[in-house]
């Protein structure tokens, strides 16, 4: 526990020990891109905007609907917060970062500018996201741990469209 | 009750997350650059663990399977745009929420670009359900069954591919 890092190997294998024991004890997949389309109906009732003009809102008798929510996974992503902050602040690697490294070096340190373009694949991402029914947490993790064929699709292009963006943004040099 | 089962799951979910140094910028980029396979280490452990568990509680009759439904259509142009979207934010839907746990406060513009993005999604679905969900739609179907053979022969044929690249990784230092 009090070790700063732990081997990716071994935390990803615990993280595969959670997602058993959820299923078995909670019936719950982990996933938390559909938590983001509940989350915008919940902003758009607040705001005055009739989400049930939306079909996508109210199918499958408001699955993705603003009365969907708190449920398990809203929970779930809440949750991920908390424990990474827990997690940071033991092993002493909490840091108010606005921008990483890595972009630092390349585009420099201005926080707009970073803010602007995560704001922006942010937008991408969900979009593809509840397109391709999940992300890498509902299709990669409990996707293929179940053999899903649409696990391995939507990770396979996951992986591709990342591949595209990361390369053209930062060159096709390595480092 | 379901609730809190979310909450403990998420907070155990995001230690591991953070420990793994998987909720970094760099190393989720790094991974999409080919320099660094932290999350892909992280992932794929998971993943194989993941497999083991299910069908064993499966076939003990404990649990039932929740398939997502296979459209090709979906999973193409959704996967890849989500993909391209990856790259640019560097976090996705789970992580970005830790990167910000640990301080990452570029987190917090990606999760207000996603619930954005969950608003355009409602907006243009009618579209892709008719013209891109609709197509090479199979439904709830997984590789065993496609395959027809035996679940477990895909669990270690996974698990020994896994292992390879594992292999791989470690051999360049990657």
């Amino acid at each position: 526990m009090r070790r700063r890092v732990w081997n990716p190997y071994v935390s990803g294998a615990l993280a595969g020990v959670l997602l058993v024991l959820s299923v078995l004890i909670a019936n719950q997949f982990l996933g938390a891109s559909t938590t983001f389309a509940r989350s915008a109906s919940v902003v758009e009732e607040t705001i005055g905007i009739d989400s049930s003009q939306f079909e996508y809102f109210t199918a499958k008798n408001g699955k993705y609907g603003p009365g969907s929510l708190p449920n398990w996974q809203l929970m779930f992503v809440f949750g991920i917060v908390i424990g990474s902050f827990i997690s940071a602040i033991f092993s002493g690697e909490f840091k108010i970062q606005s921008v990483p490294d890595m972009w630092s070096e390349r585009f420099g340190p201005s926080p707009v500018k970073r803010g602007i373009v995560a704001f922006i694949g942010g937008v991408i991402a969900l979009v593809g996201a509840r397109l391709a029914g999940g992300c890498p947490s509902g299709h990669g993790l409990s996707g293929l741990a179940q053999l899903s064929v649409s696990g391995f699709i939507a990770l396979a292009f996951f992986f591709i469209g990342g591949l595209i963006s990361a390369n053209l943004i930062y060159g096709m040099q390595r480092r | 009750m379901s609730l809190i089962y979310g909450v403990a799951t998420g907070i155990i979910f995001g230690f591991l997350l953070q420990k793994a140094q998987v909720l970094r910028y760099d190393k989720q980029v790094g991974a999409l650059r080919l320099i660094d396979m932290t999350i892909f280490k992280f992932m794929l452990s998971a993943i194989v663990v993941g497999s083991i568990g299910i069908y064993l509680l499966k076939d003990l009759g404990l649990i039932e399977l929740k398939l997502k439904a296979t459209s090709i259509g979906a999973q193409v142009v959704g996967g890849a745009l989500f993909g391209i979207g990856w790259g640019l934010l560097g976090y996705c839907p789970g992580t970005a929420g830790g990167a910000l746990g640990e301080g990452r406060l570029d987190g917090l513009w990606g999760i207000l670009g996603m619930i954005c993005g969950g608003a355009v999604y409602a907006v243009i679905y009618p579209f892709m359900k008719t013209y891109v969900i609709s197509i090479g739609s199979f439904g709830k179907i997984s590789v065993p069954e496609i395959i027809g053979v035996n679940h477990w022969i895909v669990v270690i044929a996974f698990g020994i591919i896994t292992l390879v690249a594992f292999r791989f990784f470690e051999s360049k230092n990657l």
